[in-house]
């Protein structure tokens, strides 16, 4: 089943929360609305889900318009951040709600039911806590028991509302590999809101990424981390380094901080966006870069060095005026940065925004890439 | 090593003295102002023996008493616990404009002195009243009759369900009820399958206070009755007319009445506490276990 939302307006009060928004979510896949707290995707979840209604707008599901469909009768999975299970009943009797509320002519006789509770209470891996209570259950046993719940009823389209959010980092792990697993299996069209950048690029096959209830871009994980088109896409996306500055003669400059950017023809202020790992660090300043940072703090913690280095002689306008890079532990023991060292970036790929609406230029420094990392270690 | 161990087991305020001090000024307060009376009820109604007080409490106008207090409690308290549910429904599952205002309202019956809430009655639908006037023309008569009593029971009472319910339902919020929407329950099997069984104790609770108080309504009761001997006495209006007889032993025989109906209501109450209690530690014993 498709979703389709047009021109979604909804506000509370004098708050925005969604601001003429629409999306097509497309059957089978898992999309996850991304997005700060504030940015209207819980919002958009529960309009989706007929829990809130729009002030204007429609949504329809496989073409078939069901913005006036009760949510009874929508015949979606919805799974709640705080879990929202039914406290005096058993989990077998949560599980059972769903199939126990359908109209008497659907509804399956006893027997059956018993059996589908018993098969999902296998498929969560939970076969004996059938009898017990939500309250003598961990958090993540929790979220399986009101997963379960949300599917007995086999809908086709499954919302998760910060599914995870609730949950410590090592069950969260688990848990998202266990609903991915689940997904595949079943097909459902599923759209999950999540604040995590992390879990929305792994997990899901599209991203949505939302601020100030405004879609900022729609696309595939790899794409988006690859190619984001505004600079609040990037710098949600992750930790990013940028200079910001004066673009004469296809040179950017700031204080004593200067990039050569081949194949720019823009004239006028601009900012240079970095990933940690599009910039490498070395004791002498590269032909096509000056960037002097010292270095502010070393963490070993992870498959990669993360260094984090403060501009010297010019700002950053990043977070905290701090530029990270990651470096490799084989470059750390050569290399050993210590706290106060002196170092020089060199960018390898780079993005630049210069008007204030418009998408970013990679600029690429190829002839970088060619330069043996030996020489400029020193 | 010493010194923290004194210093665990001695608190501040943790001296013996004052705790043994403030214990025998509570239990000495209590047995004064709470026991003592509440055994002088007793001793006074058995005062000329069981015989005395059995003839005391079958007499005709008693047994008048007795009957109407517990219709007006039969009616008050059905009509209260529906509103109360229904109140706080609205106010901890509905956002509008006057919500806040509607909540400070719902302590009204409890800020206003009963005596003011009965003449405001009165004033109003008495004879000479706004409503009452157009009434009589109708040949409804409300005050001085058990409409009237119910309708200042009721308001006087009014508050007890919701106050319960209301602090429970906001903080169970309504996740729950919207799980059940979602896999499609009707309104009225989402109420009876989840919100009823939440917020069963506190309904309990609330109507054992309001059971208790619509029993034991005084003073807008007797604005609003006009002491009616066998009509419209209530057993407290009856309690003060036998005082006023100077029948002493029939005022407390009457009395004792309240008192142990009281007396059961603390029971009652001390058991639906108890329930909440149990349940609760049972589910955090199980919870650690």
């Amino acid at each position: 089943m498709t979703i389709t939302v047009d021109g979604i307006n909804k506000r509370f009060g004098q708050f925005q929360a969604l601001n003429n928004v629409s999306l097509n979510i497309p059957e089978g896949k898992l999309t996850a609305l991304l997005g700060p707290s504030g940015s209207g995707k819980t919002t958009l979840l529960r309009i989706i889900a007929g829990l809130e209604s729009a002030d204007s707008g429609r949504v329809a599901f496989s073409g078939k318009d069901v913005t006036k469909l009760h949510v009874r009768d929508r015949n979606i999975g919805f799974v709640f951040q705080h879990y929202a299970l039914f406290r005096h009943m058993t989990v077998a009797q949560n599980i059972a709600f769903g199939l126990e509320s359908l109209p008497r002519k659907q509804r399956p006789p006893k027997a059956e039911i018993q059996k589908r509770v018993s098969e999902l209470l296998d498929m969560i891996q939970l076969p004996h806590r059938a009898q017990r209570f939500p309250a003598q259950l961990s958090g993540g046993q929790k979220q399986r028991v009101a997963l379960a719940r949300s599917i007995a009823t086999r809908p086709k389209i499954l919302l998760l509302d910060e599914p995870f959010g609730a949950l410590d980092a090592k069950v969260r792990k688990d848990l998202r590999r266990w609903l991915r697993n689940l997904h595949d299996e079943f097909h459902f069209t599923s759209i999950f809101v999540t604040h995590d950048q992390e879990e929305a690029l792994e997990l899901s096959d599209q991203v949505v990424v939302m601020s100030q209830g405004n879609v900022e871009q729609v696309n595939e994980p790899t794409e988006l981390y690859a190619r984001p088109d505004s600079r609040f896409v990037f710098n949600f996306l992750g930790q990013v380094n940028v200079l910001s500055g004066e673009v004469k003669h296809g040179s950017l400059s700031q204080g004593n901080a200067r990039v050569t950017l081949p194949g720019i023809q823009h004239q006028g202020s601009a900012q240079l966006y970095l990933r940690p790992h599009e910039v490498r660090l070395a004791t002498v300043p590269a032909e096509h870069a000056n960037l002097p940072l010292r270095i502010e703090a070393v963490s070993l913690i992870g498959s990669e060095v993360r260094v984090e280095l403060r501009p010297e002689g010019w700002t950053s306008e990043g977070s905290d005026d701090i530029w990270e890079v990651g470096i490799s532990h084989a470059e750390f023991n050569d290399q050993r940065p210590t706290r106060g060292d002196l170092r020089y970036a060199v960018p390898e790929v780079g993005h630049l925004f210069t008007g204030k609406d418009t998408q970013p230029e990679t600029v690429s420094w190829a002839e970088a890439k060619s330069f043996p990392r030996v020489r400029l270690i020193n | 090593m010493n010194a923290s161990q004194s210093s665990r087991h001695r608190r501040v305020g943790d001296s013996p003295a004052i705790k043994w001090l403030l214990i025998g000024t509570a239990v000495a307060v209590a047995i004064a102002l709470l026991i003592m009376p509440l055994l002088v009820i007793f001793v006074e109604a058995l005062g000329a023996g069981w015989g005395t007080l059995a003839d005391n409490l079958t007499d005709q106008y008693t047994l008048h008493a007795i009957g109407l207090t517990l219709f007006v409690a039969a009616l008050t308290v059905p009509l209260n616990l529906v509103f109360g549910t229904a109140l706080a429904w609205l106010v901890t599952r509905f956002r509008f404009p006057g919500r806040k205002l509607l909540i400070t309202l719902i302590d009204i019956p409890f800020a206003v002195s009963p005596v003011v809430a009965g003449l405001l009655y009165l004033l109003l639908y008495g004879r000479n009243g706004w409503v009452g006037s157009w009434l009589a023309d109708h040949d409804v008569q409300l005050m001085f009759s058990w409409p009237g009593i119910v309708m200042v029971t009721v308001f006087v009472t009014c508050p007890f369900v919701a106050r319960e319910l209301i602090p429970l339902m906001q903080q169970q919020g309504s996740e729950e009820e919207e799980a059940g929407v979602v896999l499609g329950a009707s309104g009225w099997r989402i109420f009876r399958t989840i919100t009823l069984p939440n917020i069963k104790w506190a309904l309990i609770y609330g109507v054992v206070l309001t059971n208790a108080r619509a029993v034991g309504e005084f003073g807008a009761v007797s604005v609003v009755s006009g002491n009616i001997r066998g009509q419209t006495n209530t057993l407290p209006l009856h309690v003060e007319l036998l005082y006023q007889d100077y029948n002493i032993v029939g005022a407390f025989a009457s009395a004792s009445l309240l008192a142990g109906i009281a007396v059961f209501t603390l029971a009652v109450k001390g058991f639906v506490e108890w329930r909440q209690t149990r349940t609760l530690n049972r589910l955090q014993t199980e919870e650690t276990a």
